[in-house]
């Protein structure tokens, strides 16, 4: 374990420094990118001065509309399919296919619907996210050992009682899983909606240094995104991991 | 610990109670795609008294499974009444009756303390007593010293316990076993099967037992039903009377192998028709 | 076909009635204005898609997708062969390949544009980027699930490294690298759309964008239209192939 901690930070490291090391004798113009540590100072003079708050502020909270919303809805959703398998059978070929469907094609039409604000890239972020949650939330459920369901009745549970202190806890991991795409996902939405087309927030930024020539915020700002991104989703699969180790199931 | 409702006659012995009822219950799946019936069970006749050990053996496939199912109300039968304690079962698992299943039951997100304890929140006892039922239960099975530690980190006649505690600490008086042994090794059979008959005499509960193993029957059982091939009926019944202090090695007693040999040459008969039954419906599948 | 198969044909049937439905249902609800009935969308849908214009759009986005799901299956295979075979490069970088798709990826295409300039070179890079990935990690699982009696019987008969590949290990991972093909596909398709909307002349993607500034809604439903029911189709058709595969596998 600790071998491949070594192998990697050497790796990302050598990278860096190779990065480094053409940026600073020109091999990469300035016009391309920035050296490295420029990046990391540049990002660091940023947001302490606090000129992308407002910036962060606007891309977290549609994040976190969205998110609430996909999770909310996918777990709702998914316990309803997973009792009914007419809904089932019906959405199968849907869930099946969706991701193949690049959803942010139907970003213009929600723009030309709704206006350019806040609404179409939550649309979008939920849309992105749902049904990961509704797919993992079904796989969860599907798993739950017949016997645990028999041990419930045995003792009399009551439906509600059954789902919330037995299903719901049994299907846990694959839940976990379902939030964690589901995280990636509108965050994916929202700063992709962002950069396409929109007034304000991260990927806005982004894309606004971009035609700007403005190396200086838009590299730290795309660093930014990519630690952000990174460290969340680390966050979530430790939890998904301790949570599969806690049950002795396969990591 | 609950007790055991007896009449007593003049003489000062206990006439039996009769617990479980059943009378002319058969059961009729309807399976696959398109659906065709498939008689599981029945017509069976049984009565359980209170107290007693009953164990049922027969070949795999014959609808024993299906027969504890439905004395446990987790499913409804297409024929005939089952009556528990003389209340008809409605579909609905009666409130006093405990299960042991084959796989294992107990609850991967809990501790043993808290699976212990998982039924426990519906009777709505105070928190005292309810962790003294739970810690009284552990040391019956066992595990105090594992009270803290997952069902993972168990080995699995370990969680099979912490099932039979689950069950335990809810003070059935009858106790409903689906091969709870069968996923152990030998030993580990034969010693659970010595604590299964303490627990039985401690709790004073009616334990009707479904194995696969004859020998567990016959050292464990004070009556065996023999069910036949599908569709499952009991055609024959045996009574050991072995003394309620028993353990495994009872085995030493001279009547023991005439009971097993009993058992078996009924039981040959009918393997040997489910073998056939089999291959069948191997054949006449798509 | 088997029974299953005509079941999944029925319910891929009121799937897309009912949401025919809903949408004809929305357009009456919200009017000509917002929406445009379904089919109204088809007719205008006709109209486009024989104009040359559109074709030439339609032309340029197949262009940049071919050439970048071309690479990703080259450059995915060969990664996720060596990543699979090379145990410590496989445990090291696997994970790390993980962790890339929950990255906002279009926030990386700047850096393409910068690097390769206004070009399809950008376009196809970004593809490649998207592509890559699901190939790379199917292959690199097709490898190490690979049953070690199949190398063990191929060590036996003296194969070398190369031939073990190509007669033993590779016809044993092909259900599990066809997956990742299948998902390449999409996620390719995906990511040359996106570079599309955000920074082109040209394309499908810019077709969309350039509808928001016309306010044409009807142009801009016409192509979700085409672009959701290809991805739809294709993806529905390498599925059907990727569970003949996993069956007989």
């Amino acid at each position: 374990m600790k071998r491949l901690i070594i192998y990697r930070t050497l790796v990302i490291g050598g990278i860096v420094a190779l990065l480094e090391v053409l940026c600073l004798t020109g091999v990469i113009d300035r016009i391309t990118m920035q050296a490295p540590h420029r990046i990391v100072r540049d990002l660091y003079r940023m947001l302490v001065s606090g000129r992308m708050n407002s910036a962060i502020v606007k891309t977290l909270s549609n994040t976190v509309v969205a998110l609430v919303l996909a999770l909310s809805v996918g777990i709702v959703v998914g316990a309803l399919v997973h009792r009914w398998r007419a809904l089932r059978d019906t959405l199968d070929p849907l869930f099946a296919t969706y991701y193949a469907v690049p959803v942010f094609a139907f970003y213009p039409f929600f723009i030309v619907v709704f206006g350019l604000g806040d609404l179409p890239q939550i649309l979008i972020a939920f849309m992105l996210g749902v049904v990961a949650m509704i797919v993992n939330t079904l796989n969860g459920l599907d798993r739950v050992p017949a016997v645990l369901v028999k041990t419930a009745r045995i003792m009399r549970l009551s439906p509600i009682d059954t789902a919330l202190r037995v299903m719901l806890p049994a299907a846990g991991p694959y839940i976990v899983t379902g939030i964690k795409l589901a995280v990636a996902y509108a965050f994916i939405g929202v700063i992709g909606s962002e950069f396409i087309m929109s007034r304000g927030g991260i990927g806005y930024e982004i894309s606004f240094a971009y035609t700007s020539f403005d190396n200086a915020t838009m590299y730290p700002l795309i660093v930014l995104i990519l630690l952000a991104s990174v460290a969340v989703n680390a966050v979530l699969t430790r939890w998904e991991q301790r949570l599969l180790q806690r049950r002795g199931m396969r990591t | 610990m609950s007790g055991v409702a007896v009449v007593v006659a003049d003489q000062g012995r206990p006439v039996p109670v009769e617990q479980v009822r059943l009378e002319n219950v058969g059961k009729v799946f309807s399976v696959g795609h398109p659906p065709a019936l498939l008689h599981a069970l029945g017509p069976v006749d049984l009565r359980l008294e209170r107290g007693e050990f009953f164990a049922v053996v027969g070949p795999s496939g014959c609808g024993k499974s299906t027969l504890l199912e439905l004395i446990a109300g987790l499913t409804t039968p297409t024929e005939g009444t089952i009556a528990f304690e003389g209340r008809p079962i409605a579909g609905e698992a009666p409130e006093g009756i405990g299960v042991v299943f084959q796989e294992d039951a107990s609850l991967p997100w809990l501790n043993v303390a808290d699976n212990v304890a998982f039924g426990l929140r519906r009777l709505d006892l105070p928190a005292s007593e309810r962790d003294e039922r739970v810690r009284n239960v552990l040391k019956l099975v066992g595990l105090s010293d594992f009270a803290t530690s997952y069902p993972a980190q168990l080995s699995g006649g370990m969680r099979q316990r912490v099932c039979i505690a689950r069950t335990l600490v809810m003070q059935p008086r009858l106790i409903l076993l689906d091969e709870p042994f069968g996923a152990l090794d030998q030993q580990t059979r034969l010693l659970m099967g010595d604590e299964l008959l303490r627990l039985w005499r401690q709790t004073r509960a009616t334990v009707f037992l479904i194995t696969h193993a004859l020998d567990e029957a016959t050292m464990l059982a004070d009556r065996i039903a023999v069910m036949s091939a599908r569709p499952g009926r009991l055609i024959d019944f045996v009574e050991t009377h072995w003394p309620r202090e028993r353990d495994s090695r009872i085995v030493e007693h001279p009547e023991f192998g005439a009971i097993t040999a009993r058992l078996w040459k009924t039981l040959r008969e009918e393997s040997l028709k489910t073998i056939a039954q089999t291959s069948r419906d191997a054949e006449a599948a798509p | 076909m088997n029974a299953g198969g005509w079941s999944r044909v029925r319910n891929a049937l009121v799937l897309i009635t009912v949401l025919l439905l809903i949408w004809q249902g929305l357009y009456l609800w919200a009017g000509e204005v917002a929406l445009a009935s379904p089919l109204g969308t088809l007719r205008y849908t006709a109209k486009l898609v024989a104009t040359e214009a559109f074709d030439a759009h339609l032309l340029d986005t197949l262009r940049a997708f071919t050439i970048a799901y071309a690479l990703s299956v080259v450059i995915g295979l060969a990664v996720g062969f060596w990543l699979g075979f090379d145990r410590l490069s496989g445990d090291a970088f696997e994970p790390m390949i993980v962790a890339v798709y929950a990255i906002p990826k279009l926030t990386l295409y700047p850096i393409l544009l910068l690097a390769f300039g206004l070009t399809l070179s950008a376009k196809v890079a970004f593809g490649v980027l998207h592509g890559v990935i699901p190939i790379i990690l199917f292959t690199l699982a097709a490898v190490h699930n690979t049953k070690p009696i199949l190398i063990k019987t191929g060590r036996v008969l003296k194969l070398t490294n190369f031939q073990m590949v190509r007669w033993i290990l590779f016809p044993a991972a092909i259900p599990e690298i066809f997956t990742g093909l299948r998902v390449g596909f999409a996620l390719t398709l995906i990511g040359s759309l996106l570079a599309e909307m955000f920074a082109s002349q040209r394309g499908l993607g810019y077709l969309l964008m350039n509808g928001i500034g016309l306010h044409n809604v009807e142009l801009i439903m016409s192509v979700t239209l085409i672009i959701v029911a290809f991805a739809a189709s294709v993806s529905t058709l390498l599925l059907y192939v990727d569970h003949r595969l996993h069956r007989r596998g």
